[in-house]
C-alpha cells in the first residue's frame, strides 16, 4: 500500500500535504480502495471555514457514502473541480489528481497532531 | 389484516415459554399508575349480519361529498375523480400501499413511479422529483431539513400563511434539531415579503412559502428567489398541484425545492388520508433529496429497465447520516396521481384548474354583494379559494350548512377568536351554477342581529 513519506495523515484516512500555511487534502489509497468505485464527490465551497474534524464534503461510491473530514482548521481556498466530472480520479490517482480541497491553516500547530506516515502505516 | 386471537391453551404455552405465570406477570415492570384498574366492558359478540347492520348504521351517520355539496378546502379539495383511477389502482399487480423493497423485480411498479416522477417534473416545472413522501406537510418539513443540510445553516424563514396544520408538522420535525424557525408575518392576506432583506443573514438556509397561501391568496414572488440566492439561501415553495397547471410554476419562480399536497390529483379526501407528498427540486440538489428515486436505464441487451437510483442517500445504506429517515413512498397514492394526470393530460388538468378558478370567482363576486358579507381581501388575486367576512359567526353558518347538506367552508374561528366571523371557501370544477346559486341563497338567510 502506497503511503507517501511527504504527507501527513488522519485516523479517518485523509492525507494532507502541508506547503507553507496551505494544506492540500485528499483521501488515501487505502480509503479509496475500501470505498470502491467513486461515482460522485461533493466538494466544499471555497470560502467556507472548517474546524478540524468537521465534515466538509462527501465521497459517494457505488454502495456507500463517506464523509470527508477536514484534518485541520481554517478556510477552504480551492477545490478540485475536476472531480465533478471525473470522480474516478480519487481511485486512479488518490495522492495526485484525486486531491479534494485546499485549506488555509488558521492554527499551524495542528499539523503536529496529524499522523506521520509510520503512524498511518500501523493504522492500516 | 387478520386478527388471530390466542386460545387459553396457546396463551399458557406462550407464557410458559417466556417463563412467566400470567399475562399480568409479563407486564409487571409497567408502573401501577399507568395501568387501567378496571376491565373494559364490551358488549356480547354479534353475528356477522348483526355486525354489518350495526356498522352500516354508524357509517350512515357520516356525511360525505357524495351526499353533500362541499366548499371545504384548506389543503384538501373536492375534485372529480374519474372511475378509471380507482379501478386501475385496485388491480392486484398494483394494490399495495408500500414502496417496493425488492424493487427491480417489480418493473411495472418502478415504471409507474418513474412516470409519476416525470409528470410531476412537468407539472411543477422542476428538474427532478422523488417517488413521493407521505403528504404535503411532511414533504414541506423534509424540504426544510434538506435546505438546512445542504446549506449547512440552521435557520429557516417560514411564512405565517403556510397551512396551519403543515406548520405544526414542520414545528414537530424541527423541534429536536437545532434549527431556528423565524416566522414572517402576514399583511393584508399575503406574506409581508417587502422586508425580506431584514431577515436574511448568513444563517438563513431557506424561505418556506405557500402559494396560493392558507387564505387562498396568490403570493407575489417576483424577485424573491434572486434575493434569496444572493444570500445563498434557497426558495422552498408549497403549491396546489392543480393550480400549478394555470399559475406561474415553481420552476418559473426559480424555486429550488417545490412541494405539494398531492390529494387534488385523483385522491379521495377520505377524512384526511392517505394523501400524497409531492417533492421536487433542481437537479443539483438531487443528492440531498429525501425519499426514493426511480431511474431509467438499459439492460445488457439494450432493453429499457427501471431501477432505484442514488440509494446511497437512504438510511438502509447511510444509516444516521441519511438525507431522511423516510425510506419509503406513498406508492398507491402516487400511482393514483399518475393515472389521474395521464387521464387528464396537460389540457385536461388546465381545464380543471380553469373551471375551478371561474367557479370560485363567480361565487366570490356573488357573495360580495350579499348584505352583511364581504370579501376579506378584495384586492388580492386568488385561485379557487377565498376568505369572506360573515354577518353571523362562521361556526353558525357551518352548523346550519350541515343540516342542509352543505359543507359551507372552513370556520376560521377554529384557529383564532379574532377570526370567528371569517369563512374560508373553496370551489372546484364539480360545482355547477345551480349548486352555487343555492349556496348563495342559503348564505343570504343569515343577517346580522
Amino acid at each position: 500500500m502506497n503511503v507517501p513519506e511527504k504527507l501527513r495523515y488522519t485516523n479517518d484516512h485523509e492525507w494532507a500535504l502541508i506547503e507553507g500555511d496551505v494544506a492540500t487534502v485528499g483521501v488515501t489509497e487505502y480509503a479509496a480502495g475500501e470505498l470502491g468505485d467513486v461515482v460522485y464527490v461533493e466538494l466544499p465551497e471555497v470560502g467556507d471555514s472548517a474546524t478540524k474534524g468537521d465534515s466538509v464534503g462527501t465521497i459517494e461510491a457505488v454502495k456507500t457514502v463517506a464523509d470527508v473530514y477536514s484534518p485541520v482548521s481554517g478556510e477552504i481556498v480551492e477545490v478540485n473541480d475536476a472531480l465533478t466530472d471525473n470522480s474516478e480520479l480519487v481511485n486512479q490517482d488518490p495522492y495526485g489528481k484525486g486531491w479534494i480541497f485546499k485549506i488555509k491553516l488558521s492554527d499551524s500547530a495542528e499539523v503536529n497532531e496529524l499522523l506521520t506516515p509510520e503512524d498511518y502505516k500501523k493504522l492500516i | 389484516m387478520h386478527y388471530i386471537p390466542n386460545s387459553k391453551d396457546a396463551e399458557k404455552e406462550i407464557l410458559a415459554a417466556i417463563g412467566v405465570e400470567s399475562f399480568e406477570d409479563l407486564i409487571d415492570n409497567i408502573p401501577e399508575k399507568f395501568l387501567k384498574k378496571y376491565r373494559i366492558s364490551l358488549p356480547e359478540p354479534l353475528s356477522e349480519l348483526e355486525t354489518v347492520k350495526k356498522l352500516s348504521g354508524m357509517a350512515g351517520k357520516n356525511s360525505d361529498t357524495e351526499s353533500s355539496i362541499s366548499y371545504l378546502g384548506a389543503g384538501s379539495y373536492d375534485h372529480f375523480i374519474p372511475a378509471a383511477v380507482d379501478f386501475l389502482i385496485s388491480r392486484s399487480e398494483f394494490y399495495t400501499a408500500y414502496t417496493p423493497y425488492q424493487p427491480e423485480v417489480a418493473q411495472g411498479t418502478l415504471q409507474s413511479i418513474y412516470e409519476y416522477q416525470s409528470m410531476i417534473c412537468h407539472l411543477m416545472d422542476m428538474e427532478v422529483a422523488n417517488a413521493s413522501l407521505y403528504d404535503g406537510a411532511t414533504a414541506l418539513a423534509e424540504a426544510a431539513i434538506m435546505a438546512v443540510n445542504k446549506t449547512r445553516r440552521n435557520k429557516v424563514l417560514v411564512s405565517d400563511l403556510i397551512n396551519i396544520n403543515s406548520r405544526k408538522v414542520l414545528d414537530t420535525y424541527l423541534e429536536t434539531r437545532e434549527v431556528e424557525i423565524q416566522y414572517i408575518p402576514e399583511s393584508d392576506g399575503v406574506t409581508k415579503l417587502d422586508s425580506l432583506n431584514d431577515y436574511l443573514d448568513d444563517q438563513v438556509a431557506a424561505l418556506l412559502i405557500q402559494s396560493p397561501n392558507f387564505f387562498g391568496n396568490i403570493e407575489d414572488l417576483k424577485g424573491i428567489a434572486d434575493q434569496l440566492h444572493a444570500n445563498r439561501s434557497l426558495l422552498i415553495m408549497s403549491v396546489n398541484p392543480v393550480a400549478a397547471a394555470l399559475l406561474k410554476t415553481p420552476g418559473e419562480c426559480d424555486a429550488d425545492i417545490a412541494v405539494a399536497e398531492g390529494q387534488p390529483l385523483g385522491i379521495h379526501q377520505a377524512f384526511g388520508g392517505p394523501y400524497l407528498g409531492i417533492f421536487s427540486s433542481k437537479k443539483d440538489l438531487i443528492r440531498s433529496m429525501p425519499g426514493r428515486i426511480v431511474g431509467k436505464t438499459a439492460d445488457i441487451d439494450g432493453k429499457p429497465g427501471y431501477v432505484l437510483v442514488l440509494q446511497t442517500r437512504e438510511q438502509h445504506i447511510r444509516r444516521e447520516k441519511a438525507t431522511s429517515n423516510i425510506c419509503t413512498n406513498q406508492g398507491l397514492m402516487a400511482l393514483a396521481a399518475a393515472i389521474y394526470l395521464a387521464l387528464m393530460g396537460k389540457n385536461g388538468l388546465r381545464q380543471v384548474a380553469r373551471l375551478s378558478l371561474d367557479n370560485a370567482h363567480y361565487l366570490a363576486e356573488k357573495i360580495d354583494t350579499l348584505p352583511g358579507y364581504s370579501l376579506a381581501y378584495p384586492d388580492r388575486p386568488f385561485f379557487n379559494e377565498f376568505m369572506i367576512h360573515t354577518p353571523v359567526s362562521a361556526e353558525k353558518i357551518v352548523e346550519m350548512g350541515l343540516e342542509n347538506n352543505i359543507f359551507a367552508g372552513l370556520d376560521m374561528g377554529r384557529f383564532s377568536r379574532e377570526w370567528d366571523h371569517r369563512l374560508l371557501i373553496a370551489v372546484t370544477e364539480k360545482r355547477n351554477q345551480q349548486e352555487m346559486d343555492d349556496f348563495i341563497n342559503f348564505l343570504s338567510k343569515f343577517r346580522k342581529v
